[in-house]
């Protein structure tokens, strides 16, 4: 039990495993964290669905120094993203952004989400009608089925 | 009962909202296949599409390789046509291509500058003067800075540049004999006049 209690006390305390390495991280801790947010907004070129904060990609590991280079270098967020951008393209953005080749991907979901919810309604609606009262030969079949658990000839 | 009746009372043309489904997996068929008879036709989907083509080439200046020239200046290359390869000892596919280098630069038609990429200065000497040198210029680019500047993802890859220093084409992978003898040696032509 003691043992057990160690062993969850130490994964509480213990850090995920990043790819950023000690020797990577800059001094200033604001800074650090600014580049950790920028590393996450960026697709890691080479693997292609990590980001490269989170790739062992050497690539990925050199973007994120160059990401921290220019940071020291006084350039803002923005600035930086969009060196990146001017080098590889929108594919480099792990969040796509929202202009015309993405609209489908942006607003797709909720055009169907509508479309569903037109379906569900007009049925909805359709379904609250009473339906047609059943006829005399109907209502006879069923009395019949109840009666002698058949129908008559 | 009723589903027979159902059908009969309900008109036909009610009811074409039915194949909808059916119309949808045929549409997302065709896109599959065509994508797949695609790659089965040598379309690498992993590969990104440059944006640089038709703008400037990225101002650099490399430090060459030990007792090996100058370094590889993006302004010096402006006034000529010539080819950039991002290459390094390290790379398998560069091994693939490097033939192909050399029967360039023994045509004489184009300079190849090398960007010895993430490399060590005595790996990149020894693993040329193995196999034979065939860059004008090379210079080193220890931490991706030209590299990324570039927008390179995998080594080895080709840029052309004009006169002006314009990217003009970009080579991802390995330049084969047929892509130096059917796009990239006409297309030099071309830029030459």
């Amino acid at each position: 039990m003691k043992t057990f209690a160690i062993l969850i006390a130490a994964l509480c305390v213990s850090a995920p495993a990043w790819a950023v390495e000690p020797q990577e991280m800059l001094k200033d801790p604001a800074l650090e964290v600014r580049a950790r947010a920028i590393s996450k907004e960026l697709r890691c070129v080479q693997c292609q669905n990590e980001t490269i904060d989170e790739s062992g990609a050497q690539i990925a590991r050199d973007m994120r120094i160059l990401v921290r280079e220019r940071l020291q270098a006084g350039e803002n967020d923005d600035q930086i993203i969009a060196y990146m951008v001017s080098r590889y393209g929108d594919y480099v953005r792990l969040r796509p952004r929202f202009m015309n080749s993405t609209l489908a991907l942006w607003i797709g979901p909720f055009v169907i989400l509508l479309a569903g919810g037109f379906v569900v309604a007009s049925r909805l609606r359709k379904g609250g009608k009473n339906p047609d009262p059943l006829t005399p030969e109907e209502q006879a079949t069923i009395a019949s089925l109840i009666e002698h658990g058949e129908r008559t000839p | 009962m009723s589903g027979q009746d159902a059908s009969q009372a309900t008109p036909l043309v009610r009811r074409w909202p039915y194949l909808l489904p059916l119309v949808l997996i045929l549409a997302l068929g065709g896109v599959f296949t065509k994508r797949l008879v695609d790659v089965e036709q040598g379309l690498n989907p992993n590969v990104i599409p440059t944006v640089l083509l038709d703008t400037p080439l990225p101002s650099f200046d490399l430090a060459p390789l030990p007792g090996r020239g100058t370094s590889l200046k993006s302004d010096d290359l402006k006034g000529e046509v010539s080819l950039i390869n991002v290459w390094g000892s390290w790379c398998i596919a560069c091994l693939v291509e490097h033939p192909v280098l050399l029967d360039i630069a023994a045509s004489g038609e184009v300079p190849i500058h090398g960007i010895a990429w993430r490399d060590e200065p005595d790996r990149s000497l020894a693993w040329l003067a193995e196999r034979g040198d065939p860059y004008a210029k090379i210079g080193q680019d220890p931490r991706s800075k030209a590299a990324i500047a570039f927008g390179v993802v995998a080594a080895p890859e080709t840029f052309l540049v004009d006169k002006q220093g314009i990217i003009r084409y970009k080579q991802t992978g390995p330049i084969t004999a047929e892509d130096w003898r059917n796009k990239i040696k006409p297309l030099i032509e071309q830029l030459k006049k």
